[in-house]
């Protein structure tokens, strides 16, 4: 009746996770309980849950993050806090089969829910907004997009309390995640998990795809486009040409798990190198996936806040799109020491250090955009200057070990973890909150909070440098990775000083919620409040437009004479379209991605504990609801006139009372 | 699903100097296909590794029946054209013939996995099931995948021609989703020309 669920699957002997349960159902409880406590809850669901709109989405994406952040920075300290105490005779607190459920949770969820998910949000808020369109193409599948996530993030949290996670890292490698090796279900959850959000993502990529080729404003051709614009479009590229291979590959692996197939197995003709270039197939494109968006961040930010237009926009462009494709021809430098032989690894190597150079063109780009600029020092330029050291830095590891001879040495060391880290945390990272404090006046209506910005950069950059620096010594002193316990005395003391980098990290987190938190506190101060839509002097079109914007975001689509139009037009005074306002026809929200996203939980869940009448059930329900959703015509409506003018004259009123403020 | 509420203005002021233009949900059903293909693509991939690694197994020479192979091949083929023929009378707006040439397709598309379930189950019972060697577990999977594809597209079909009973004229959306399902199932067809190809002709020869 329950597959393999039983009372036993439930960790009640392991104290942290009791009490991280105890500590989880009490905020839930709070918050639901809040939530009826305001009478909220009608409100959450017509507003929020059932929304089609791009910015909400966003806002629910970015929350997704961070709640995911916390969950993933937890593993992150659990994992330094063991090896600075498991030297020698002291065994650490966390047992093997724990610490292995970390890192592997650490890494999908870093992955996965919050990079993939930031990502997600950031291009979801702005996108639509910078090509002069009021939602993207298909605004319910952006809605599935999210749902899809959501679930993938639920049942993988849900492992911490019921069952067990994976233990064979973030990519789960065969043979170690066969049915054989790993009989549990932590490997199914990871599957399942990954599966169902990757769905979601290819959802976005689609959605995103055509939402910049059928939708930007009249005029906006493709070297009109701006930045941030083009590098969405280069990931939505990435994650259409990519995600389907990891949708195989984990298929695969199901099927090796579920039906006693034999692709990865030891026996009957499995081979396991077949997993491996597959995953990377995949998996390489995907890092650009999360950082490329990032790339398109910090020229926003770069510019506006150098008061300048982008350095070298085209060859911002050309290099972006170089990387896209080389992307994929790097994928083997994962595995150079999987004998693939000379010639082969020679190739992989060549194309890995070729990637440097786009690379290099956009670091200059970015320099030369300060240069002589009249730069503002914003959190979000903090954030970005400290990108470019840190990224740099990254970069150069990243071509040493692209050298297969030092890869032969380095490979798997903790040397590795150093550079990847270094480039995700300092690029995709530092670049998402970047973006968090660049857009956030445009998704509220008020800006965060400079000074604990900056201490949150601070803390970050600084206890980015104590955590990894060592890692890189470490890695060269021939510390191996996911160790959960060591004898060498010469790798010791190193390990204390990643420990305080981790803990100056988390003072870095505890900055950021502070910033969260004075900011709403202070949103109505004058100097706060953001009336005009452009708090930052911006240049592209989502600063045309009041903050936060009307549901439908323009009122007229604006005309598009050249990159920056809005900035032109703002220094030659050039106001108001003088075009006629015309009922705007939208999409009404719609309760389907709930419902969906309801029965692919129960449905991952399932599957996951063998309770296979739930996932017939559920799998029926899926099809159903879509069904139901195809033969709905109620599904748009259209804002009436009077109620653009309304805004219109809201918005125009705030922009009066700022310019009477100054 | 998709929407044309959000679409720029421009394609709707497009519209009446008469030109035809492609909505975004059909663009959008190109990108999922060329998606799909990728996924096609990675299995063909893994089969393409696998597919000497027999371990003592039956090689494709000893368990293909090349005349039930043809038969599917030729079956589904034939369902591309008379979804060929719906799509001509859905543009000539003739509903009752669109209906009934759906309902030809339907029959077709459902015989081929039919036969392709009879040639499964017969497989397994053999004890060649797909956990028998590598190579099966590629061969299982992949032409499995397709088999899977075509039975969703017998489910949209199914669906379609549901909605589209009824006293109603064929609406500018039941048109997108008739083109969808129609890229959708010529797609299928070139899939299962690879399939044929590289899977049945040369495990045979």
């Amino acid at each position: 009746m329950l597959g393999k669920l039983s009372l036993s699957a439930i960790p009640l002997d392991v104290p942290i996770l009791v009490g991280t349960f105890i500590g989880v159902a009490v905020i839930g409880l709070a918050v639901l309980g809040a939530v009826t406590y305001y009478g909220k809850w009608g409100y959450l669901w017509r507003e929020w849950l059932t929304t089609v709109d791009h910015k909400r989405l966003a806002v629910m994406y970015v929350i997704l993050a961070i709640v995911m952040l916390f969950r993933g920075f937890a593993d992150a300290i659990m994992m330094r806090t063991q090896l600075a105490l498991a030297y020698k005779g002291n065994p650490g607190y966390l047992p093997p089969h724990h610490y292995d459920q970390i890192f592997s949770a650490h890494g999908t969820i870093m992955i996965f829910f919050m990079a993939m998910a930031f990502m997600t949000g950031l291009m979801n808020l702005v996108v639509p907004l910078q090509i002069g369109a009021r939602d993207v193409a298909f605004p319910f599948l952006n809605s599935l997009s999210f749902y899809m996530t959501l679930v993938g993030a639920l049942l993988i949290n849900i492992s911490l309390f019921i069952g067990e996670f994976a233990q064979c890292g973030w990519l789960v490698y065969p043979p170690l995640s066969e049915m054989q090796f790993s009989p549990g279900v932590g490997v199914d959850y990871y599957i399942w998990a990954v599966q169902i959000s990757g769905v979601g993502t290819l959802l976005t990529g689609v959605n995103f795809f055509t939402t910049i080729v059928k939708m930007r404003a009249p005029g906006m051709g493709w070297m009109q486009m701006p930045v941030f614009t083009w590098t969405a479009f280069c990931t939505t590229v990435l994650i259409m040409v990519s995600f389907p291979v990891l949708t195989v590959t984990l298929a695969l692996l199901s099927l090796d798990r579920y039906l006693g197939m034999h692709f990865f197995t030891n026996d009957a003709g499995g081979n396991v190198m077949l997993y491996l270039s597959m995953i990377w197939t995949w998996g390489h494109p995907e890092v650009y996936i999360l950082v490329i968006p990032a790339f398109g961040v910090f020229s926003e930010v770069t510019a506006t806040f150098s008061q300048k237009p982008l350095f070298g926009y085209k060859t911002m462009v050309y290099a972006t799109c170089s990387i896209m494709v080389l992307s994929f021809v790097v994928w083997v430098h994962h595995f150079f020491t999987m004998g693939a032989g000379a010639n082969v690894n020679t190739f992989f190597g060549i194309m890995t250090m070729i990637i440097a150079v786009p690379t290099g063109v956009k670091i200059y780009n970015w320099l030369f955009t300060m240069y002589k600029g009249r730069v503002e020092f914003t959190a979000p330029m903090y954030w970005t200057i400290g990108f470019m050291i840190t990224f740099s830095i990254g970069g150069m590891t990243g071509v040493m070990m692209a050298m297969p001879a030092a890869d032969w040495i380095l490979h798997n060391s903790l040397f590795l973890i150093a550079h990847f880290h270094n480039v995700i945390i300092g690029g995709v990272y530092f670049g998402y909150i970047a973006g968090m404090g660049f857009w956030f006046p445009k998704a509220f209506g008020f800006k965060l909070n400079e000074a604990w910005g900056k201490r949150a950069f601070w803390c970050w950059f600084i206890g980015f440098y104590l955590a990894f620096v060592p890692l890189y010594i470490l890695g060269l002193e021939g510390m191996t990775r996911r160790m959960n316990h060591y004898d060498n005395p010469d790798w010791y003391p190193w390990m204390l000083v990643a420990e305080a980098g981790a803990i100056v990290i988390a003072c870095g987190i505890a900055c950021q919620l502070t910033q969260l938190y004075v900011s709403i506190r202070d949103r109505n101060l004058p100097e706060n409040l953001d009336l005009t839509g452009d708090p930052w002097n911006g240049r592209t079109l989502e600063w045309a437009i009041s903050s936060p914007p009307p549901a439908y975001n323009f009122a007229v689509i604006p005309d598009i004479h050249g990159l920056d139009t809005f900035h032109t037009e703002k220094q030659l005074g050039l106001k108001a379209h003088g075009k006629p306002l015309a009922p705007i026809h939208m999409p009404k929200n719609t309760s389907a991605g709930v419902f969906i996203g309801l029965f692919a939980f129960l449905f991952g869940f399932a599957s996951i504990w063998y309770i296979w009448w739930l996932a017939a059930i559920s799998l029926i329900g899926i099809v159903a609801t879509m069904i139901l959703r195809s033969a709905n015509r109620d599904v748009d409506y259209y804002v009436p006139v009077s109620e653009i003018e309304h805004n219109e004259e809201v918005y125009s009123r705030r922009i009066a009372a700022a310019q009477a403020a100054e | 699903m998709a929407h044309e509420a959000t679409m720029s203005p421009l394609a709707h002021a497009d519209d009446h100097h008469g030109e035809h233009h492609e909505t975004p949900n059909v663009f959008g059903f190109w990108l999922y296909l060329m998606t799909d293909c990728i996924l096609f693509g990675s299995i063909f991939a893994a089969f393409a590794v696998l597919r000497n690694q027999f371990a003592g197994g039956p090689s494709g020479k000893e368990l293909f029946d090349l005349t039930n192979v043809g038969i599917e091949t030729a079956i589904l083929l034939f369902s591309s054209i008379t979804y060929g023929f719906a799509s001509l009378n859905a543009m000539a707006k003739n509903k009752t013939m669109v209906l009934l040439w759906l309902a030809v397709t339907f029959v077709l598309g459902a015989s081929f996995v039919g036969l392709e379930l009879n040639e499964f189950s017969s497989m397994i019972a053999e004890g060649n099931g797909p956990d028998r060697s590598a190579f099966l577990s590629a061969f299982f999977t992949l032409v499995g995948t397709h088999g899977l594809h075509v039975t969703c597209g017998l489910i949209w079909m199914l669906v379609l021609m549901v909605q589209m009973m009824g006293p109603q004229d064929l609406s500018e959306r039941m048109m997108n989703k008739l083109t969808c399902l129609s890229l959708f199932w010529h797609f299928l067809d070139i899939v299962w020309i690879c399939v044929f190809s590289f899977v049945y002709l040369a495990g045979v020869m």
